[in-house]
């Protein structure tokens, strides 16, 4: 099993041969609960007790407050795996969470051979877009639909406190809220693409974490990079699978080494 | 496993303390230097007691930060913080003080410090390569010698100089001879052993008895190597760490690489190899003082344009070290590392085809969580063990 605790949501994922299946839950204030909470939930759902899970890999901000897990590894590796599982051949992973964007580049099999990480901020991140959609009155779900076809306004500000009075002062000058939201969907992809191309271009592009599910995000991907960007309807689940693959790797390796 | 003679290493910054202190009481001088560019053959050659001055930890920063912009790299901060909160016991001892033009922060920054104490900032040539530079930075020396004599009361001999070259070759090279180790796989000494050893040599009163000492742990390494000893498991990842000098209360970067499951085998940096790689030559023949300035000059350092010795002393040790990756640490605001990194990027990348990884941190806590995630990200790349 993979258990993924972002800063938002917490997802786990449970391998069976090579099926596989999942559960999301918001993380809350409390990363080890979140943790607990998803792993019971997704042994409930497949009909499986504790001591039936032979391996789990934690991973995730929260990934070190998972006493129960085997072992520990960063979202990178994990959602490299993950997206090589759900886009077979991908060689470029964009994943952008709550609280950090990443760009990964991997040898087309899943593994990571480069990755570049935002810095300590929440630019970009899911959480700027959550509070641009407070900022705006809506939530982060309806974001997408009401950027649909408006002409972005240009957002100079990355920094998400400044931004946000950004937006409050277009808001106050009367401009349209879809431009504003388009603006701010523009400003998050520019950033990763800058990032992006600070290592290189990749051929086969996976967009993967929570912003993933937004459509405007992902089409301003594609603008921005010049290029198609893949989003699968379980790209949020990209990292608990690449987990619970790892997972899976590692007890084929211990029973071939064992046999 | 951990060589006996490191827990003398772990205590010395106490009792070179004391020492210092004898020192002074009897009527020695004490000069505080920087940077590797200070040429403390002379500082020897003068009878005086060199030292490195303290700018390697966090706490004094938010006091720098009164006088100094807070968009300035740590460790100038926590250099000017320390002086000016007499909190460095170096820099309270020192009767003279000296700094070196290497970048723009730095020589802004001296011109604040001479408030505090008699020093002398030496002009460095912007590069290496140029027809005049040997000359330029042989002048500097002079004007630095003339300054020592004036403000330390001495005379400074050819004779004095030589004799100042032979103990700091030999201080180079002990040193040199410990790092070499690492180049054994696993690695019998830790980075942040290494790291440790190379710092608290800057604060050694007595030279003889500090490379007795050095001498001594190399001794015991390669005892520790014959047995097959190593603080790692075999496969470890080897890194070799480059970019900008780290001391202890700045380690953070190499504690995070040991601690998720790296080895730290090579320091490129100026606290650690760069500044090993060539002896001042000993030729009698010679004017001293220009052997001494050609040396220093041919240190690699990002403050020199074009630099590309730095990228020829990298590909050297990436053979020698038979690392996995290369992590380049850039303290914030450090321009002059932090645009060469796009240069070490591509020669890793073109020449070698190794991972390579560049950190832009300063020297406080609060990117931990962030560093670890990258850090631990890029061991788990390097690491056949797991796939």
């Amino acid at each position: 099993m993979g258990i993924d605790v972002g800063s938002i949501t917490t997802k786990a994922v449970l391998m069976n041969g090579t099926a596989w299946q999942g559960v999301l839950r918001p993380t809350g204030y409390s990363p080890r609960q979140a943790g607990r909470e998803a792993f019971g939930e997704l042994l409930d759902k497949a009909g499986l007790a504790r001591a039936e899970i032979d391996y789990i890999i934690a991973t995730g901000y929260g990934r070190i407050s998972l006493d129960f897990a085997n072992k520990a590894m960063t979202e990178i590796t994990c959602h490299a795996r993950g997206a090589h599982h759900l886009v077979p051949g991908v060689d470029m992973v964009i994943d952008i969470g709550g609280q950090d964007s990443k760009v990964i580049f991997t040898d087309k099999k899943g593994n990571v051979t480069d990755f570049y990480m935002n810095d300590k901020c929440a630019a970009g991140t899911g959480r700027f877009l959550q509070v641009m959609a407070a900022a705006m009155g809506v939530d982060v779900s309806e974001l997408a639909d009401l950027a649909r076809g408006r002409e972005p306004v240009q957002i100079s500000n990355m920094c998400t406190v400044f931004a946000e009075s950004e937006a409050i002062s277009l808001l106050a000058e009367g401009v349209e809220r879809g431009r504003i939201i388009a603006g701010i969907h523009r400003s998050v992809a520019k950033r990763v693409a800058a990032m992006a191309e600070k290592i290189g271009k990749g051929e086969l592009i996976a967009f993967t974490g929570g912003v993933a599910k937004n459509e405007g995000v992902k089409e301003c991907l594609a603008r921005e990079l010049g290029r198609e960007v893949i989003v699968v309807p379980e790209s949020q689940l990209a990292g608990a699978l690449g987990a619970a693959l790892l997972a899976r790797e590692k007890l084929l390796k211990a029973r071939a080494s064992s046999r | 496993m951990r060589p006996e003679s490191m827990k003398i290493f772990d205590d010395l910054r106490g009792q070179n303390m004391v020492v210092l202190e004898s020192a002074k009481q009897s009527g020695r001088k004490v000069v505080g230097m920087y940077c590797a560019y200070c040429p403390q053959e002379l500082v020897l050659a003068a009878g005086a007691i060199p030292v490195s001055l303290c700018g390697t930890r966090d706490e004094p920063i938010a006091d720098a930060e009164k006088v100094l912009p807070r968009n300035l790299c740590p460790l100038i901060k926590s250099s000017f913080g320390f002086a000016l909160t007499g909190k460095c016991p170096y820099f309270y001892f020192s009767d003279f003080v000296i700094g070196e033009t290497t970048c723009d922060g730095k020589k802004k920054m001296f011109e604040l410090l001479g408030q505090y104490k008699p020093m002398h900032v030496m002009h460095l040539p912007q590069g290496a390569d140029r027809p005049g530079a040997l000359s330029w930075w042989k002048e500097e020396l002079l004007l630095l010698k003339a300054k020592l004599e004036e403000h330390l009361g001495v005379t400074i001999s050819d004779d004095d100089l030589r004799a100042a070259i032979k103990l700091s070759n030999s201080e180079q090279l002990a040193l040199k001879e410990l790092h070499e180790l690492n180049k054994t796989d696993p690695a019998p000494v830790s980075g942040l052993d290494l790291l440790t050893v190379s710092f608290m040599k800057d604060f050694n009163v007595d030279k003889s008895e500090g490379i007795k000492l050095i001498k001594q742990l190399t001794g015991e390494v390669k005892e520790v190597i014959r047995q097959g000893g190593s603080p790692f498991r075999p496969g470890t990842p080897r890194v070799l760490l480059t970019g900008c000098p780290v001391g202890i209360g700045s380690e953070k970067v190499v504690k995070l690489l040991e601690e998720s499951g790296g080895s730290v085998v090579c320091f490129e940096n100026c606290s650690g190899y760069k500044t090993l790689d060539r002896p001042v030559d000993e030729d009698e023949r010679r004017d001293p003082l220009e052997a001494v300035a050609e040396r220093s000059l041919k240190i690699p350092c990002s403050c020199m344009t074009p630099n590309e010795g730095r990228l020829e002393l990298l590909g050297r040790l990436i053979g020698e070290y038979r690392v996995d990756g290369v992590v380049d640490l850039t303290w914030q605001a450090c321009h002059t590392y932090n645009i060469e990194a796009e240069l070490v990027r591509s020669y890793v990348r073109d020449n070698f085809d190794l991972p390579y990884l560049h950190l832009e941190t300063d020297y406080s806590t609060s990117d931990l969580q962030q560093l670890k995630t990258r850090v631990t990200a890029f061991i788990e790349l390097l690491d056949k063990r797991w796939t």
